[in-house]
């Protein structure tokens, strides 16, 4: 195993620990989004604070978009995004093989 | 790049434009209708030249070797990716990432912007996710102020030279903090503590983004250094055409 795939193994590691410990540890915790935990926090300090403005998708649909729906669409952005980091990467390794037989590098 | 994607981006940047300027705007993001109106106005004006100098880099970019497209593509997605990860956090709650560490290193904070901008729109249309009238804001934040830092420290770390993977590490860590950092002083500064005035406020809000945030922090700063592993061991060409060769050094 190269050096660079040790440290690429570990690393992921660490993340997918730093991610899944505090589920482990906080159990009553309701991990919401610190995005609402800001808008309390106005609510707090500025209490006559009305937002004057709902989300486009909401007024739409009037009312809030349902989570199934939001997870959905979370998924979607996250599909795109791996889709195309995986096909360039896909495309790189096998260049670097095909260079490699070749012997162009 | 050809012409229909430079046509999209250039209605995309438009889009974002009049979204920012219109008396509609919603944003890691403050939400929707969160920030008033002039504050709205404001935020998105400080983003246009960003955006512009951004678009015209890629632009440019694009123009002198077709290969970065590629990675300018792949950075986009890696934000893109990033960003829609939901992790919870040692303080009980959730937040997502920024991604933007990788393009800053590798194009520089101008073309971030465009390529935040557009994370940014998706969430906000699809998604409630920030918002429309926050938009400018969050752009700031997000897609100027955090990349502007990952970037400045990536080469201080390589002019300093300290070992790469640290650079990209660091850059990537201290470009998520901060753009909570500059979120909290957005949020601040138009919503002022009664006691204690803006400086009070901006401590409340980095109190209950930063225990969050921390942690996340440090997990995009080691995906940033994965995907550069990945991308230095792989794309050697493609990298080598935007400048940044393994010895590591990003120029403009």
């Amino acid at each position: 195993m190269s050096k660079n795939t040790k440290i690429v193994i570990v690393l992921l590691v660490i993340c997918i620990l730093l991610a899944a410990i505090p589920v482990l540890v906080l159990r009553d915790a309701q991990f919401g989004g610190s995005d609402d935990a800001g808008s309390q926090m106005i609510e707090e300090i500025d209490e006559d604070y009305v937002p004057w403005f709902t989300p486009v998708l909401e007024n739409l649909i009037g009312g809030e978009l349902p989570g199934e729906v939001e997870s959905l669409f979370f998924c979607i952005q996250t599909g795109i995004g791996v889709g195309i980091i995986a096909f360039f990467m896909g495309r790189f390794v096998e260049r670097k093989k095909w260079m490699k037989k070749t012997g162009a590098e | 790049m050809s012409k229909k994607e430079i046509r999209f981006l250039k209605t995309v940047t438009a889009a974002a434009v009049l979204l920012a300027a219109a008396p509609v705007s919603n944003a890691m993001h403050i939400m929707e209708g969160y920030l008033p109106g002039g504050y709205c106005i404001a935020w998105g004006v400080v983003c246009l030249p960003f955006l512009i100098t951004g678009f015209l880099s890629l632009k440019k970019r694009i123009q002198s070797n077709r290969k970065s497209l590629t990675l300018i593509a792949m950075s986009g997605a890696f934000i893109f990716v990033i960003s829609s990860l939901k992790i919870p956090s040692l303080s009980g709650s959730c937040s997502h990432m920024t991604g933007t560490g990788l393009g800053a290193i590798l194009f520089g904070p101008a073309a971030v912007s465009v390529l935040g901008i557009i994370v940014l729109i998706f969430q906000a249309l699809l998604l409630a996710h920030g918002g429309v009238t926050t938009l400018g804001a969050n752009t700031f934040s997000m897609a100027i102020a955090g990349p502007l830092v990952s970037f400045g420290v990536y080469r201080l770390c390589r002019r300093a030279k300290v070992n790469q993977k640290v650079g990209v590490f660091l850059a990537a860590f201290l470009g998520d903090i901060f753009t909570y950092c500059v979120t909290s002083v957005q949020l601040a500064l138009a919503h002022p503590s009664e006691n204690g005035g803006i400086a009070a406020s901006a401590v409340k809000f980095l109190g209950v983004f930063a225990p969050t945030q921390l942690p996340l922090a440090v997990i995009e700063g080691l995906l940033t250094v994965i995907i550069v592993i990945g991308l230095s061991s792989y794309a050697g060409p493609e990298l080598k055409a935007v400048g940044f060769d393994k010895g590591g050094k990003a120029h403009e």
